[in-house]
């Protein structure tokens, strides 16, 4: 979990990076989002970089997914009857959201990548311009694809929050004042990406970028 | 009708005679060996996982024996030298403070006032030093000092550092140390692990210890198990005092049935009253819980120079407390031996100047060390004893005083052995507290661990050998008529309880029969009390056996029932135990009799009449037992009058 | 105080079981939870009915016997404290009480709040010591350990193994217990020579019983009555993935 956890964090860097080019005009924008396929080359034909990519990420999603049902499948077998009264959650809210949190951040992912990729739910759909197809994205009057992806983008925040810390915890950080610094670590990490993220529909919700 | 009567006197055999310092040597190369491929094919049975049995069985199984080992818990990890807090005595002598062997037995027989056996003491001073060792090439977490050397400190009337600890859990790091090992040994295959067993009866074959009977907790299924040897290792008999320092478990009934069997019975009036303990709150008390004689080394004992004086610790002033420990005994202060402590507090509680909601307490005072050394030292030795008295009691030690009172905590009494740790019959082992050997009248702090570890680790695995090699003896199994027959009377005894249906709780009696030995066999004792308790011990028995009531049945986890064999067996020896006081007229260590002290009110000893261990015999059921003396001789450690001023 | 308790009562291993309610009046504050305990099957055994089974020992919060869900709090709600040193005076009078056993498929109920916990002691005998035959031991100063590693071996060690860990963890693991005793030997110059051979037995002992996976919710520390650290599961971690990749610690010079 830790290992490909870390791959698809690295990715998430990377990608919020690439979103806060908007930020940029929609020319410099767009050709950023060109130059994404043209990566590598001219070593690499067009896109093949891009999908060396998106190999890696699809394997490292697929991995996380199948070590996180064997995980969740040990724990329903370790625990076959319930206790009678609920628990309170003495740890933290994220750990115990990470099953439920990860299903409704794969939907969204998917959602995404039919969106903002391949276009076909975007309202403008225009592989030429992406700069266009955000700003249709998050017009206004579609404030729910914008309430929906601020709802997945803190779910990925509180995913990410006990992930990065537990990843550090299973790579075999062991003492206290690391486990404060991963803690630390972990919040710092959840809370830029959230913000990285959210300020691009929220600047074109805003009309700062149109 | 007589209460007991006279037989022959007993000796123990197998002490080589020689000079002190040779005789462990020696006994080690005069006992036979059992050559390694012979040990494959012989079985010891080990009941008890603690201390003593614990490591017994671990390393007899190293030695290549075949073991099964039996506890009534769920783990053979949670047995009661678990909860032992403050430490382990070994005469290394890290602190260049003049500790030796000579001077950790001479202190222990002189602790013992007198009335253990030279041979076996310094031969357990001997090993102590290998006990160390051992446990700490097992991992086993000690104190250290800054420069990684195992630190120590001075315990419970000791005036040299030879105490090795872990924090205030030294018994539970030991014991864990041994479960250790022990559970290696269960994964190799060499021990037959039976945890919630209860050994319920002793088969003897020909004289000799060959087997026992036990009850599976769990399923009630019972059960016989025959071997060469029989090891018990089941701890002491606090508990029929019903409130002690000893775990709810804990119980008399594999050494009660041995004894029963033919296995003598050696000073059952030696019982430690340990003197900080926490006040009884109220009826319904289950256990009364020891706080650490360490805390002894640090806290200042006092109450209220006037009788009745209920005004709050902070109020009195230091000209209105009298610190009767430093007073009394000024060369020794707050760290005198645990009788005299206890004694002490229950003199100053009897003359009006107790503490507390029920006037049964004394205070221990930290203030001053606090000032002294800062709280933050005082939290680092101590912390978690504090916490364990703030949540037990509601009060917080660092702002009001801890109040204390003594408990029962150790029973120095046990089934009588000789220099091979073997009981007066053949073939039965006998080990820590369970049996009597080491610690005569009153054991020194820090001392059980170090008897429970050195008879397990050390002692009875070399002298089982010698019994062993002597064989190989004739097979045996569960159909052989005496198992039989100890199997029936078993499950007799069990329907027998089942079927009174009376009106009153296992409990109740055991309460009663406590207050009873609290009352009239605790910390003092008297002619008139302890004639008066034997007659009120004789009747509860009897309305035990009419009137108590056990639901449920045997064949099913049935903790009544458990209780109820247990405190069958109490009664039993609860009557001993008040023989035993009797007839010792004089007062030595734990056994305080009224009549006989000096005039300034310590222990009175007589040597000349009473310098033997008493060793008693079981006749039969309402019959009186028969006393043998073991006189003990002292070549080494002239007999004196304890002083501690 | 005046109390109703709602108890789990399983008559055996194979019995389906079910909570039932029992009021308790008259309690005192100053009773143990265990007291209380003692007092409602005093008055059940009277009236001819089963008292309620529950393990417990030493009572005073250091043998590891006892181990309740109260209110689904492993050892109820005070912090580092058995459910035998709890008392009453963490309570409110008129409270209901829900007392349920460990749950845990590798901790199978035996009987009411009595479960089987032999699945840790298979977890020591699979590697939690160190080989040292008696007699076999150096002189105890012919290694000195630093004071800091010494604390923390300590610190770790006192793990009672009562349980609470796996009761509490959404996953039912017993990763803390594991991570516990392989703290404490890996921390001395003792445990070294068996370091990684030691976690791997644990670690598949651990999987064999039937406990979950840890997946670092952090729910066993608060239960724990000792307060086991955390970051003992993150030595676990590193030791085993050293292991796998030395192979258990089997190529010489590795």
């Amino acid at each position: 979990m830790a290992v490909t956890g870390i791959l698809l964090v690295l990715f998430l860097v990377v990608h919020m990076l690439g979103n806060l080019k908007i930020f940029t005009g929609e020319t410099s924008f767009d050709h950023y989002a060109h130059w994404l396929r043209d990566i590598g080359t001219p070593l690499l034909p067009h896109t093949w970089y891009l999908w060396i990519q998106r190999t890696v990420l699809t394997v490292a999603v697929v991995a996380h997914i199948v070590a996180a049902t064997v995980l969740a499948r040990r724990a329903r077998a370790a625990r076959p009857v319930k206790y009678a009264h609920r628990k309170k959650v003495r740890g933290s809210y994220a750990a115990r959201t990470m099953r439920w949190g990860g299903v409704i951040i794969l939907l969204f992912v998917i959602y995404h990548i039919l969106d903002l990729t391949t276009g076909h739910l975007n309202p403008q759909g225009d592989a030429s311009n992406p700069y266009g197809n955000v700003v249709a994205d998050f017009a206004p009057e579609r404030w729910y694809v914008t309430l929906f992806y601020t709802l997945a983008i803190v779910t990925v925040g509180f995913h990410l929050r006990h992930g990065a810390y537990s990843a550090f915890r299973s790579l075999g950080q062991q003492t206290p004042r690391g486990e404060r610094r991963a803690r630390a670590g972990a919040l710092v990490l959840a809370v830029a990406l959230c913000a990285g993220y959210l300020v691009v529909p929220f600047a074109v919700l805003t009309g700062l970028v149109s | 009708m007589e209460l007991f009567t006279e037989g022959d006197p007993i000796a123990d055999t197998k002490a080589p005679a020689g000079p002190i310092e040779k005789r462990w040597d020696t006994r080690r190369f005069e006992a036979k060996l059992v050559n390694p491929a012979n040990r494959r094919k012989m079985t010891v049975i080990v009941v008890g996982t603690g201390l003593a049995g614990g490591s017994a069985a671990a390393t007899l199984a190293e030695q290549g024996y075949h073991v099964k080992s039996y506890c009534y818990q769920d783990s053979p990890r949670r047995a009661h030298s678990i909860a032992a807090q403050g430490g382990i005595n070994a005469a290394k002598n890290y602190r260049n403070d003049g500790d030796s062997v000579h001077r950790l037995f001479y202190d222990t027989v002189k602790g013992g006032d007198f009335r253990s056996r030279e041979s076996n003491v310094h031969r357990l001073a001997e090993v102590s030093v290998n006990i160390i060792d051992q446990c700490v090439a097992q991992g086993v977490p000690f104190a250290r000092e800054y420069g990684g050397l195992l630190d120590t400190r001075s315990f419970g009337g000791a005036q040299v550092q030879r105490t090795f600890y872990a924090r205030g859990q030294t018994g539970q790091q030991l014991l864990l140390g041994a479960y250790q090992a022990l559970e290696r040994q269960i994964g190799l295959g060499n021990v037959e692990m039976n945890a919630r067993h209860e050994m319920l009866e002793l088969v003897i074959v020909d004289g000799k210890a060959r087997g026992i009977v036990v009850r599976d907790l769990v399923t009630g299924e019972i059960s016989t198990e025959m071997a060469d040897a029989v090891v018990l290792a089941s701890g002491g008999y606090g508990n029929v005092f019903y409130l002690s320092t000893n775990a709810k478990g804990c119980n008399v009934t594999a050494t009660w049935r041995a004894h029963r069997k033919g296995a003598y019975f050696a000073n059952p009036c030696y019982t430690q009253i340990h003197p900080t303990c926490i006040p009884v709150s109220g009826d319904h008390q289950s256990k009364l819980t020891l706080m650490s004689e360490s805390l002894r080394n640090d806290g200042r004992v006092w109450v209220p120079k006037t009788k009745g004086d209920d005004r709050s610790p902070k109020d009195i002033g230091e000209d209105e407390r009298d610190y009767y420990l430093e007073r009394i005994y000024p060369s020794f202060g707050n760290l005198v031996p645990r009788d005299i402590a206890s004694r002490a507090a229950k003199n100053v509680c009897d003359e009006g100047r107790g503490v507390g909601p029920t006037k049964l307490g004394v205070y221990l005072d930290f203030a001053d060390a606090i000032d002294r050394l800062g709280r933050k030292a005082i939290e680092a030795k101590y912390g978690n004893l504090f916490e364990m008295y703030e949540r037990i009691t509601g009060e917080d030690p660092y702002e009001v005083p801890m109040r204390i009172y003594p408990a029962v905590h150790y029973t120095m009494g046990g089934l009588w052995v000789d220099y091979d740790l073997q009981s007066s019959i053949p073939g039965l082992f006998v080990i820590g507290e369970a049996n009597f050997s080491d610690h005569g009248a009153n054991r020194l702090g820090a001392s059980a661990l170090m008897q429970g570890l050195a008879d397990g680790y050390f002692v009875l695995p070399t002298t089982i050998a010698n019994y062993l090699a002597s064989g190989p003896l004739e097979k045996v199994d569960a159909s052989h008529p005496a198992a039989v027959e100890a199997r029936t009377d078993v499950e007799d005894r069990i329907q027998r309880l089942l079927a009174i249906n009376g009106d009153r709780t296992v409990d109740s009696f055991h309460r009663e029969l406590g207050q009873i030995m609290w009352e009239h066999c605790g910390m003092e004792r008297s002619e008139a009390g302890l004639r008066k308790a034997i007659d009120e011990i004789r009747a509860l028995r009897e309305s035990f056996w009419e009137r108590v009531k056990v639901s449920g049945t045997g064949e099913e986890l049935n903790q009544s029932l458990e209780k109820a064999g247990r405190v069958a067996d109490f009664f039993e020896l609860a009557e001993l135990m008040c023989i035993d006081a009797l007839h010792r007229e004089e007062s030595c260590g734990g056994h305080f009799r009224a009549e006989h002290q000096t005039p300034d009110g310590e222990a009175q000893r007589d040597d000349d009449r009473f310098a033997y261990v008493a060793a008693w015999e079981f006749t039969a059921s309402g019959e009186p037992s028969v006393l043998h003396k073991e006189d003990l001789k002292f070549e080494y450690v002239h007999p004196t009058q304890r002083s501690y001023k | 105080m005046n109390l109703t308790l709602r108890i789990w009562r399983q008559k055996g291993p194979e019995d389906k079981g079910r909570m039932v309610t029992y009021p308790v009046d008259d309690v005192s504050p100053d009773m143990s939870f265990l007291e209380m305990l003692d007092v409602l099957n005093e008055r059940l055994i009277l009236a001819g009915e089963d008292p309620v089974a529950f393990d417990h020992d030493c009572r005073e919060g250091i043998c590891g016997m006892c181990g309740l869900m109260i209110n689904g709090d492993a050892h109820g709600p005070q912090r580092g404290t058995t459910a035998c040193q709890l008392h009453m005076r963490q309570f409110k009078d008129g409270e209901t009480i829900d007392i349920e056993p460990w749950r845990a498929s590798a901790f199978p109920v035996v009987k009411d709040l009595v479960v089987n916990r032999n699945a840790f002691d298979k977890i020591i005998a699979a590697g939690g010591y160190v080989t040292a035959p008696t007699g076999s031991a150096p002189e105890a100063h012919s290694t000195p350990v630093a004071k800091a590693n010494a604390d923390a071996a300590f610190e770790a060690a006192a793990c009672i193994g009562c349980g609470a860990c796996v009761a509490a963890c959404p996953n039912g693991s017993g990763m803390l217990f594991t991570a516990a005793k392989l703290t404490q030997l890996s921390l001395l110059p003792q445990g070294q020579p068996e370091r990684y051979t030691r976690v791997i037995g644990m670690v598949d002992a651990h999987d064999e019983a039937g406990f979950g996976g840890c997946t670092n919710a952090g729910e066993c520390t608060p239960a724990c009555p000792k307060g086991i650290p955390l970051n003992t599961i993150g030595r676990l971690n590193r030791d085993y993935l050293a292991a796998t990749a030395k192979g258990a610690g089997n190529t010489p010079g590795s």
